[in-house]
């Protein structure tokens, strides 16, 4: 793999990297991110190009057969997904990027094997490196997928001993790939090694919960991309790396944007289950002589309708129930009675990050109206109501006083300060935290039982008659 | 070939020093598009693999290469459409705004 590939091939994977950094680029402002995200695909067209003119690739018929079912299959899940299911796409997607990486490993260390000529110690390193990254990737991602599916539960998995489980087959892990340094040539460990990655990947992600899974669906980003770098090591290719270095890269800030959106750091987030955790905080909260208020449809429209400013607050319920569109509906009635509306949306509201704004969008909100949470806290004193639907943790005030609650420190919406807070909700059921929200006991606080979307609707209907 | 190791251990290094750098401060609102668009770009494994599975001769290496062709495309594929679906939903709406 170390003769250079001819210059033309070069040079086009130089101008593909380089449209894929101006694509990345891009994608960071909302004026040029659709035409960014069509030049990363058309550098990713002229890099699949210029591979197939490479000497070493022959077989056309059944690379063109395998380019062919996979355009098909990943054509149609991005037009048939709904905007709700994001983050599970972007999982599986993310797990079969880690996946492809890891087999290039595979194959081209069943390659070498084939060579009768010892493995070179560079290709070995490389090549166990991507089994490693690329396999975690991989099952990681597909564990988080079936927990954002609902094909597992979303709460965290834990066993008795999982940390000591972990860490032995971390050391396994590592004693194997020691031992494949010395001595590459041994099928059986290679295959241990593979194993383990795959086991690991599952363990790292089970016992993390549904709500820390922006932090985890940014970070399996970020490691397919490293995936991707380490295959460029396997195969020698610049342009693996180069990509893969930049994803890598883009998905450790979204991960840092997430674990300070939330005031914890990555290591609480990937070894300390927060529902465990919360337990304890919330047995000593003492919460047995408060009372809530519960209102109707009819009354809820009436302080809506006769507010001068609402602000909602979606969360990760009103995503589930689907509520984005009659929540549009809600919004544009008010605004037709001369009410100002906003919405507020935090850092990791939903399950990744940014997935309050895709849904809103979906719904045609006009992204004016939309306001992160530094810009819409210091207008919570001069809102008449806030609406929270399906939001909990994010809006519950005793992450800004009391010391013992696990949620204690993380930025919330200061929803508490609005003159007016009704709550629409299910039923008193604690957030993903576990822990009890004083929000609901407020004087000022009116809850709405109900399902998410039926309950914007019963609002809409309300709302209309006033 | 430790050369050729270390030249590509710079070229790593600097492309994720460049990624930090175009990356930064990018609004919420398109964290999700980033993400979705980011991931399709990861899909260039596609690369890797089509060399992988390029000799003329059946074996274990060309099967798996040809797995791994279809996987990272279905990721290059879907990755960049479903990004372009979503941001289509945004286009959309600074019109009207």
């Amino acid at each position: 793999m170390s003769d250079f590939l001819p210059t033309g091939i070069q040079l086009t994977y130089l101008v593909a990297a380089s449209l894929f950094i101006i694509g990345l680029k891009q994608l960071g402002s909302p004026a040029t991110a659709r035409g960014g995200n069509t030049l990363a695909a058309v550098g990713m067209l002229l890099a699949i190009v210029a591979t197939m003119l490479d000497q070493q690739v022959l077989n056309y018929e059944m690379i063109l057969i395998g380019l062919a079912i996979g355009s098909v299959i990943g054509a149609i899940a991005a037009y048939k997904v709904q905007m709700t299911e994001m983050p599970q796409m972007v999982g599986l997607l993310n797990g079969l990027g880690g996946a492809a990486s890891a087999l290039v490993a595979v194959a081209e260390f069943w390659r070498l094997l084939g060579t009768s000529q010892p493995i070179p110690l560079e290709s070995n390193i490389s090549i166990l490196l991507d089994v490693f990254i690329g396999g975690v990737t991989f099952t990681g991602s597909m564990v988080a997928f079936a927990k954002l599916q609902g094909l597992i539960s979303g709460s965290p998995i834990t066993f008795p001993l999982q940390q000591a489980v972990n860490a032995l087959l971390l050391v396994s892990l590592i004693g194997g790939s020691g031992y494949l340094l010395i001595d590459p040539n041994s099928l059986p460990v290679f295959l241990a090694v593979v194993t383990a990655s795959l086991i690991l990947g599952v363990l790292f992600v089970i016992p993390i919960g549904g709500g820390d899974m922006p932090v985890v669906i940014s970070l399996l980003n970020s490691l397919s991309g490293i995936a991707a770098a380490a295959a460029g090591f396997v195969v020698m290719n610049n342009m693996l790396i180069i990509s893969g270095a930049l994803v890598g890269a883009s998905g450790l800030i979204l991960t840092q944007i997430m674990c300070k959106a939330m005031n914890r750091s990555l290591i609480s987030v990937l070894f300390t289950s927060f529902g465990k955790a919360a337990v304890a905080g919330g047995a000593s909260g003492g919460t047995t002589d408060k009372s809530v208020r519960s209102i109707d449809p009819e009354e809820g429209a009436m302080m809506l309708g006769y507010a001068r400013s609402v602000v909602i607050v979606p969360g990760y319920g009103m995503a589930v129930a689907q509520a984005q569109h009659s929540i549009r509906e809600l919004a544009d009635q008010l605004e037709r009675m001369g009410v100002d509306v906003k919405y507020a949306i935090h850092p990791v509201a939903g399950r990744m990050p940014g997935h309050m704004n895709v849904l809103l969008a979906e719904a045609n909100v006009p992204y004016e109206q939309l306001h992160d949470m530094d810009d819409i806290n210091p207008q919570f004193d001069q809102t008449d109501v806030a609406l929270v639907i399906g939001a909990n943790d994010v809006v519950n005030p005793s992450a800004r006083h009391d010391t013992a609650s696990p949620i204690y420190g993380m930025p919330i919406l200061e929803v508490d300060r609005a003159k007016q807070t009704i709550v629409i909700k299910r039923g008193m059921s604690t957030g993903f935290a576990g822990v009890d929200n004083d929000l609901f006991y407020k004087a000022k606080t009116t809850m709405l039982f109900g399902g998410a979307k039926d309950m914007v609707a019963k609002l809409v209907a309300e709302v209309k008659q006033l | 070939m430790t050369e050729t190791l270390i030249a590509a251990l710079f070229v790593f290094v600097l492309a994720s020093f460049t990624g930090f750098e175009v990356i930064n401060k990018v609004p919420p609102t398109l964290h999700t598009p980033l993400m979705s668009g980011s991931n399709a770009i990861s899909g260039i494994a596609v690369v890797g693999a089509l060399v992988a599975s390029g000799a003329r001769e059946w074996n274990l290496s060309v099967i798996l290469g040809l797995i791994a062709v279809i996987l990272a495309t279905i990721n290059v594929v879907g990755g960049f459409l479903v990004t372009d679906r979503m941001l289509q939903m945004f286009k959309k709406k600074e019109i009207k705004a």
